[in-house]
């Protein structure tokens, strides 16, 4: 029971961190109906600009950790939006209109070029960032010894989340963009006749994307301490299976498909065997591709001729 | 709103600031993306991480986009004979001139070349660019004239790979260059059944590669197969994953199959590495026998008692070549297999119902094709080829790990395919020759081929998204003498 607890709080950590990044594949398949591979990267290089603004502030002499913790997060959203924007502009607008796998193959292209891109700037070996919040509480306690605790930066990653998963609903549900969006998501064509911006709208799909994968990246920075230049392709894949659990194109699928991939994760982890637990993810991508399509909350597609 | 401003004037003036502005937006998010990743490189320093800032690469960064950026609205704004000049020298001057990194050097130089490109082009047509459907037509008039050429191309180049082993300048480098290229070209043209003519976006297709190389090792390794009794074999299990793998993704839609596939290829991966006692985890498997001349005799120098090798038994002098040029011409002779049997193929009924699928599932369908089946039958051929290259890929190596069977080498094999373009299996040699043959002419900017590698994919998708060489002919015609290209170029003429 201890032990079970303690995977459900490491479970939902993690999963808070996969239905981030599901969240930028799942609005961009949404509103242009791609897998936007290169996602995967765009989280990584959040991660790496996370890294080297720790250092800065650091460097600089900012140390106290709340505010330090805010910048590197903002620092770390604003790059790696413009890397996300410069992406779609570069590699996928040309591209809107072309047949369907065309975009795919761009954006797999775009990923290996950004994974070698990193390497070669910033090294191949992997970056240890020590420690940055320290110390949690002792939930219970079992008789001989075994404690399932859950630390300050779990907390802080599961709130965190939380608060950007609500505004998020918010922006989309009320705000003029948010419409827009959704309008877009629709029928991009009539949205376009009736005054919505549709190169703007999409172009800030991706930035919003890009940003909450920064988020992502800078929570992956801290609670696992080391990075390297390919976390990026199997934590998207994975954040890619969330989505599609989820139901693509749906937005609270896209949280709760995070979610369930973590709990998954973590228990398989815990339970059967830790070298096998990338192939329960990829098997759970499979099963559920299979036998629903569609994803737990998302709406039947209807082809047509 | 600049152009206006320059008709207005009524002479070709040019808004400066308006220039320098677009320029200098351009210039700013450049300075943006380069900033933190190329200025600030992270280092160790003891058990520290710290940062050492290169803030001159970012600079000139910056101001080859700045330039290149005015550049292109010059070309725009039809100064295009200046533009022309001047990238031309820029890029002469950037050969000679130091920079602190090769790769700032690559990207001055190739950014100077393509500016030049567009300019003259300009300068030839008036205007900047052509449009998608101008530039599809001339490619497509490149590539059939290509596939016209292929008649006595193929021959050539059959002959020349033939001779090549016994060319004066055919080192044994130049041999194994020729085989890796032969591999690929025999990889791409497996995969191309499945991509090319059905039109499946398969991403795992190094699944089936590394179910071939670790059938015919641990055949080897277990049960002392030979290599000749384990080719076949390799197929046969492969098709049979193939079957087994595809059988219940088929049914799924583009860019799902797609990331299924890439998720069975990372499970055979992860399996293969994870398997400790079987497959040897990620030390792999060594000691893998070399193949012998079709069973007949082995490339020893010295063979054990009672045996012949087969120095000996053509009576001339040994030499470690014979096993190297033995093993170019098997790969040879298997993909010239694959490659017929595709041209073959591609005429039968089954064929015909690929390329129809490809063009219009639905269609199909409600002409009585089982889209399944027939999508499993491509998928299964082209595992099967895959086994083929994958056993091959064994006893050439003599070791295999599963770092060999990542993603990225499925990857490598559907951008020979994508990039020579679908369907097309001249392309598919060309595209060989370019990605793996040009990396290996220059060693020196090796580390940089991954990097040229994601750009070139994304280029030639932005630039024409089915590739150089692809060509839409249909394979069968109602009327053979008249093809459709004559039919089209006629009503074309007509216009």
């Amino acid at each position: 029971m201890e032990y079970f607890l303690q995977q459900l709080i490491n479970g939902l950590t993690l999963g808070a961190i996969y239905g981030l990044i599901a969240i930028g594949y799942t609005m961009v398949y949404g509103i242009i109906g791609m897998i936007n591979f290169a996602h995967g990267e765009i989280y990584m290089i959040g991660a790496f600009i996370a890294v080297i603004s720790f250092i800065v502030l650091g460097a600089a002499g900012i140390t106290w950790v709340p505010i330090m913790l805010l910048l590197v997060l903002i620092i770390s959203m604003v790059f790696t939006s413009i890397y996300g924007w410069t992406i779609e502009r570069l590699a996928y607008r040309p591209l809107r209109g072309s047949f369907r796998l065309a975009p795919l193959i761009s954006a797999i292209g775009m990923s290996i070029f950004l994974q070698n891109y990193v390497q070669l700037v910033q090294g191949a070996r992997v970056k240890p960032m020590p420690p940055m919040i320290q110390g949690g509480f002792t939930v219970m306690e079992r008789a001989d010894g075994f404690a399932v605790s859950i630390s300050y930066l779990q907390i802080i990653i599961i709130l965190l989340t939380t608060a950007l998963m609500a505004g998020f609903t918010l922006l989309i549900t009320r705000t003029e963009l948010g419409r827009a969006q959704r309008a877009c998501e629709q029928d991009k064509t009539m949205a376009g006749l009736l005054g919505v911006n549709v190169d703007r709208t999409i172009s800030l799909t991706f930035v919003l994307g890009a940003a909450l994968a920064a988020v992502a990246g800078v929570m992956v920075t801290l609670y696992y301490g080391v990075i390297d230049f390919f976390i990026g392709f199997l934590a998207g894949v994975k954040a890619f299976t969330a989505a599609v659990l989820g139901g693509i194109g749906s937005l609270p699928g896209a949280m709760l498909g995070g979610l369930l991939i973590g709990l998954i994760e973590a228990f398989w982890s815990a339970y059967f065997s830790i070298e096998y637990k990338d192939v329960a993810t990829f098997t759970i991508l499979v099963l559920v591709l299979i036998f629903r399509p569609t994803g737990l909350l998302g709406k039947p597609e209807i082809e047509k001729v | 709103m600049t152009a206006l401003a320059s008709q207005q004037s009524g002479r070709p003036g040019l808004d400066l600031p308006a220039m320098l502005k677009e320029a200098g937006v351009t210039a700013l998010i450049a300075l943006a993306l380069t900033f933190p990743l190329v200025g600030l490189r992270t280092v160790d320093v003891g058990s520290r991480l710290t940062v050492s800032p290169r803030f001159t690469e970012v600079a000139i960064a910056v101001a080859l986009v700045f330039i290149g950026r005015i550049g292109l609205i010059l070309t725009r704004e039809k100064q295009a004979l200046p533009v022309l000049v001047v990238s031309l020298g820029v890029a002469a001057a950037a050969w000679f001139l130091p920079f602190p990194s090769a790769a700032l050097k690559v990207i001055a130089i190739a950014g100077a070349l393509i500016i030049a490109i567009r300019a003259a082009i300009t300068a030839r047509s008036d205007r900047s660019t052509l449009s998608q459907q101008e530039r599809d037509r001339a490619m497509d008039r490149l590539g059939a004239r290509v596939q016209d050429a292929a008649v006595w191309i193929g021959p050539i180049a059959i002959l020349f790979a033939i001779v090549l082993p016994f060319m004066p300048f055919a080192n044994r480098s130049v041999v194994d260059i020729g085989i890796l290229i032969l591999t690929y070209i025999m990889l791409g043209w497996g995969l191309n059944i499945v991509v090319g003519l059905a039109g499946l976006l398969d991403l795992g297709y190094v699944a089936f590669y590394a179910v071939g190389a670790y059938s015919y090792a641990l055949l080897a390794h277990y049960f002392d197969f030979s290599f000749w009794l384990c080719l076949p074999l390799a197929g046969l299990l492969a098709a049979t994953s193939g079957v087994i793998l595809g059988f219940p993704v088929l049914r799924l839609r583009g860019d799902y199959f797609a990331i299924v596939t890439l998720g069975f290829g990372e499970i055979i991966r992860i399996v293969l590495l994870n398997w400790g006692v079987f497959t040897g985890g990620p030390n792999g498997i060594s000691g893998i026998p070399r193949p012998s001349f079709f069973g007949i005799a082995d490339f020893e120098r010295r063979p054990p008692e009672g045996e012949i090798a087969f120095h000996q038994l053509f009576g001339i002098a040994f030499d470690p070549m014979h096993r190297i040029i033995f093993l170019y011409y098997l790969i040879l002779a298997l993909a010239l297999c694959v490659n017929l049997f595709t041209m073959r193929i591609r005429k039968l009924p089954v064929g015909r119902a690929w390329e129809a699928l490809r063009e219009d599932d639905i269609a199909c369908t409600s002409l009585g094709i089982n889209r399944t089946n027939i999508k499993l039958a491509a998928f299964a051929i082209a595992a099967m080829f895959g086994g083929f290259a994958g056993s091959f890929f064994a006893t050439r190596q003599g070791f295999i790990s599963p770092e060999s069977f990542t993603f990225i080498e499925s990857a490598i094999i559907l951008a020979i395919v994508v990039l020579g373009g679908m369907g097309s299996q001249i392309g598919v040699v060309v595209a060989a020759l370019i990605i793996i043959g040009l990396p290996e002419a220059f060693r020196e900017l090796a580390e940089y081929r991954m990097l040229a590698f994601g750009m070139g994919m994304v280029l030639i998708m932005v630039w024409r998204p089915r590739g150089l060489l692809a060509h839409r002919d249909p394979t069968i015609l109602l009327h053979p003498k008249r093809s459709a290209r004559q039919q089209q170029a006629d009503s074309e003429a007509g216009e």
